[in-house]
């Protein structure tokens, strides 16, 4: 495999075959917390993605300097540092979607997503793999945040990105932007991304009595 | 890899020094660079939210309650005190039109804060704006948009007092029809309209006319 194959091999995995919160189920509580709009699962994905980004970028270029003993202290400080970073810039930029995720930007610190892909994968690889990596997993968290946002967002107040879908007679399924509702699309997504997967094998195992036989 | 080997102590103390401080460094610089907007957003917001419970007013003049009698002038600038802040409303000719009083209490999940209109002409409240709220998303938190129940407050009657009645019960001019699945949101809004009425509204009475022109 060439350098570029293998590039392009670590950056799309993130997209969906290892998708970090259907796959991994990796980052739940975010997940979870802020999807109850389509915006503010595609903010939450941004500013992870920033962090990501960020903190691969600098635990691959320092991975041989790092000691191994302090290896996940040193991790946390630079994570800790893009965290801050953002919510400042947050802040000072888009202060009525900083008011909405509140708590949960603080919170990325302890997302394992990113020390999950620090310890995993930026300490061990080269920073370009390390930044493709960072950019695939932190894409498929925001494709999975929207995905998720827009179900809780049409269904539990009738609009998507604010924008009113249905007429007035809709009458909006208040529990969808509850926590339960997260709960629930949640529960039900990972159903069908378990049956897919259900199907794909039993296709491939299929397949492979056949060319046996 | 060097790593491989074990590193001696001083190796782990400079690296977490180091660490540390490239840190702090960043995290400073990026608070001066964000502070200011930060501040100067909050401000905008507060200005337009009054600007909005006092309908027609463009322009507005601090003032503190300070021994019973209202005095031109913002907080003193050493202590963090906001308690008795009130801001008038003007229109374009400079006549006063209301005054914006904000408040906060505690409502179902955490402090909400807010800004309401007062024109002690007809004493009446005019306006209110919900500044901050944590209220359920759906249910509680409707006391931020939901036009319905902002109209109580286009012309909501101070006397004898203001009071929150269950949904679809208001009949008179001081009541406050509260959101249906949302009554305890509800009544934490009245009841701080209610706290600050208290505090201010005779002071603001018989300030009639002594308030001064805008700057």
């Amino acid at each position: 495999m060439t350098d570029r194959q293998k590039l392009a091999q670590e950056t799309t995995k993130g997209f969906w075959r290892e998708n970090p919160i259907f796959v991994q189920m990796l980052g739940l509580c975010p997940a979870l917390a802020v999807t109850n709009s389509a915006i503010n699962g595609v903010a939450m994905g941004v500013a992870v993605m920033f962090v990501l980004i960020g903190s691969s970028l600098l635990v691959s270029a320092l991975r041989n300097v790092i000691p191994k003993q302090i290896r996940i202290t040193t991790f946390i400080i630079i994570i800790a540092t893009f965290v801050t970073v953002a919510d400042f810039t947050l802040q000072a930029m888009a202060p009525t979607v900083h008011k909405e995720l509140g708590a949960f930007i603080a919170l990325i610190v302890v997302n394992c997503i990113i020390l999950g892909r620090q310890e995993a994968f930026a300490s061990r690889n080269t920073v370009f793999n390390a930044v493709g990596d960072a950019v695939g997993m932190s894409v498929g968290f925001t494709i999975a945040l929207l995905i998720l946002g827009s179900i809780r967002e049409i269904l539990g107040s009738g609009s998507l990105f604010g924008v009113a879908l249905f007429g007035t007679s809709f009458e909006p399924w208040v529990i969808m932007i509850l926590p339960p509702g997260g709960f629930l699309a949640m529960g039900v997504l990972l159903m069908i991304f378990a049956q897919v997967k259900k199907n794909r094998q039993r296709k491939a195992s299929a397949q492979l009595k056949e060319e046996a036989a | 890899m060097s790593s491989v080997k074990r590193a001696g102590p001083v190796r782990l103390i400079v690296t977490l020094g180091v660490a540390g401080l490239v840190s702090g460094l960043i995290l400073v610089t990026a608070y001066l660079a964000t502070q200011p907007i930060i501040l100067r957003n909050q401000a905008k917001a507060l200005e337009a939210a009054i600007y909005r419970v006092v309908p027609g007013s463009t322009t507005r003049k601090e003032f503190i309650v300070r021994d019973g009698k209202l005095v031109p002038g913002s907080n003193n600038p050493a202590g963090g005190q906001s308690e008795n802040v009130v801001y008038g409303a003007y229109d374009s000719s400079g006549k006063l039109l209301g005054y914006a009083i904000p408040g906060e209490g505690p409502g179902f999940q955490d402090t909400i804060s807010l800004i309401y209109g007062y024109d002690p002409h007809d004493k009446k409240i005019i306006g209110l704006e919900i500044l901050e709220s944590r209220e359920t998303p759906g249910l509680g938190d409707k006391i931020t948009k939901d036009p319905k129940f902002h109209e109580n407050f286009d012309s909501l009657s101070v006397e004898p007092k203001v009071v929150a009645v269950k949904h679809g019960t208001k009949t008179a001019p001081n009541e406050v029809d509260s959101i249906s699945g949302a009554t305890i949101s509800s009544k934490a809004v009245v009841s701080i309209i209610q706290k600050e009425n208290a505090r201010f509204l005779s002071v603001l009475n018989s300030a009639q006319g002594s308030e001064g022109t805008p700057q």
